[in-house]
């Protein structure tokens, strides 16, 4: 006796019994409502909890005057556009270089030494073993003296930065790539285009980097989007980027910086509809966590 | 990667002036640092565990409670939205919302006569941060935490009604111990997902002192400049995230026998 009324414990046994099974039928369906609603309930204050922060970002930099003013003031701000085309570029270049190693070593291992994939695996876990702030006090004191001083000039300190954005992308980059390999048959592609007289570095080209255009263009849209807002990794090396110009903003301007955030929280979001766009024509998957 | 690597465990045993030392570790203990240890782990543990508990209820709300199909969709997109939005923007975005002018705390004094702030509250502080922190925590365990609840199967259930179970006996019998690795692997995802986390908390609240803050410090050499302090503080947080990740993988090896049929 579990869902029945108060009041129908004071009856005989037996008379409730017969009122249960009676009551049986009606039953399931009011505790599914009740159910229902519960879940309702929770939907939306997870919702609301969701909404709220950018609610509260918009209202703000609306509050600037004139109406609108702590947009156009930021566009205005040459540093944006420059911070902004930084990290951007710096963040193509990490994807592409990022490709280049992870398709290679995927494909292989796949390919070749599959029992590897495990130890390739947790390689690829590393960089959240290693939290960004971890990893940039290890290349800055690795590199900052000789014999390798990189921080010393600006090209050094980009090859650091970008080096350190490759291994923040790994994790990301190595799943897309897997997940689209298991959905194409690698064995008989590269023994067909063998058997056709290509060599590696054209099938590779021509066979097995069309066929995951759409595992790498989702695992690339992510890159970009943690690395255009990355923090902690730039601010050390002391980098011209996108994240570090909108912490220094939070310190000096008062509506500008909710303008920029809601601009940066737009573009993360244009980068995850177009990876659910790609994750719909083909294998990829929106993957998770980013820089902190 | 390997090079940093080494020389982090290389130098976590030296001292200034380059001679073998152990007391970089010793360090460790000192108040400040551990202050830090226990402030990070705390603040992992609070939103690990609470954003897997109100992750889990909203994946499964969408997913099993009969929500239009619609706002599974709605969910899981802003998910990966708000998992990757973090840092100073998120930073800045709570600042506004619940800071001292944000427009939370000044609806709740309006509506409610509720001054958070007169009761004590503090966005810069360790609950704040915690707070913060959930925003990304809790997105990230739907995340995860969805491709299991979709592995729950219907008849299961079924089954397990027809049997005369009753819902809550279905949960303790069948539904939780099969998702329970899934939900602690999860947990712990989230732990380091939070312990590593530095930008958000740097932009929040400069002053709390935990751990990664510290590194950033020693790092940028602000007061007690002691890079061999630094190496020791960083491997104290690799070797967390390291007994992290493998409590993580064992789990996740147990829950994908249930999720790959």
């Amino acid at each position: 006796m579990t869902f029945g009324g108060g009041g129908v414990n004071t009856l005989h046994p037996e008379l409730e019994v017969m009122l249960e099974s009676s009551a049986a039928a009606p039953r399931p369906r009011r505790r599914i409502s009740l159910s229902r609603l519960w879940w309702w309930l929770v939907f939306i204050l997870g919702a609301l909890y969701f909404i709220l922060p950018l609610v509260g970002t918009l209202a703000f930099s609306l509050r600037a005057q004139p109406f609108g003013a702590a947009y156009t003031n930021s566009i205005a701000d040459p540093q944006f556009f420059a911070t902004l085309r930084y990290s951007f570029v710096i963040g193509i270049i990490t994807v592409i270089v990022s490709i280049l190693i992870i398709v290679p070593t995927a494909f292989w291992v796949r390919l070749k030494v599959p029992r590897w994939r495990p130890i390739i695996e947790f390689i690829t876990l590393l960089p959240f073993v290693v939290p960004p702030v971890v990893l940039v006090f290890g290349l800055v004191t690795t590199y900052s003296r000789p014999p390798v001083p990189l921080t010393n000039t600006d090209f050094g300190s980009n090859v650091l930065v970008i080096s350190a954005y490759v291994i923040l992308s790994f994790p990301y980059m190595y799943r897309a790539v897997d997940t689209g390999l298991r959905a194409i048959d690698v064995q008989s592609l590269t023994e067909a285009s063998q058997s056709l007289g290509a060599g590696w570095l054209r099938l590779l080209w021509e066979v097995i980097f069309p066929n995951l255009r759409v595992a790498l263009l989702s695992g690339a849209f992510l890159t970009l989007a943690i690395v255009i807002g990355e923090f902690t990794i730039a601010t050390f090396l002391a980098r011209p980027a996108f994240g570090p110009y909108i912490s220094l903003l939070g310190g000096n301007k008062a509506y500008e910086p909710a303008a920029v955030s809601l601009i940066s929280f737009g573009l993360t979001w244009l980068a995850m509809i177009m990876i659910s766009l790609l994750g719909r024509a083909g294998p990829g998957r929106v993957q998770i966590a980013g820089a902190r | 990667m390997l090079i940093p690597t080494i020389y982090l465990v290389v130098g976590s045993f030296r001292d200034n002036a380059g001679e073998f030392t152990v007391q970089n570790y010793a360090d460790l203990g000192s108040d400040l640092t551990r202050q830090a240890y226990l402030t990070s782990i705390e603040i992992s543990l609070v939103t690990a565990i609470a954003g897997a508990i109100l992750g889990f209820l909203l994946a499964f709300a969408v997913i099993s409670g009969g929500l239009p199909p619609v706002f599974r969709g709605a969910l899981m997109t802003f998910s990966g939205v708000a998992s990757n939005f973090a840092g100073i923007p998120l930073a800045l975005a709570f600042i506004f919302t619940i800071g001292r002018t944000g427009l939370v705390t000044a609806l709740l004094v309006d509506l409610f006569g509720l001054n958070i702030y007169g009761a004590g509250f503090k966005l810069f502080s360790k609950l704040g941060i915690e707070i913060v922190y959930l925003y990304f925590q809790f997105p990230l365990m739907v995340l995860i935490i969805a491709p299991a609840i979709d592995g729950l199967r219907r008849d299961w259930r079924e089954a397990s009604e027809n049997m005369g179970a009753s819902s809550a006996q279905y949960w303790r019998y069948v539904a939780l111990p099969i998702l329970t690795p899934s939900i602690l692997g999860a947990t712990i995802l989230l732990f380091g997902n939070s312990f590593g986390a530095q930008a958000t908390a740097f932009q929040l609240a400069p002053l709390v002192n935990i751990a990664p803050l510290l590194i950033g410090r020693q790092l940028s050499g602000d007061v007690l400049h002691n890079p061999g302090l630094g190496y020791a503080l960083a491997m104290g947080m690799v070797v967390i995230m390291g007994i992290t990740i493998l409590g993580y993988s064992l789990l996740q090896r147990r829950s994908e026998r249930w999720l790959r049929r």
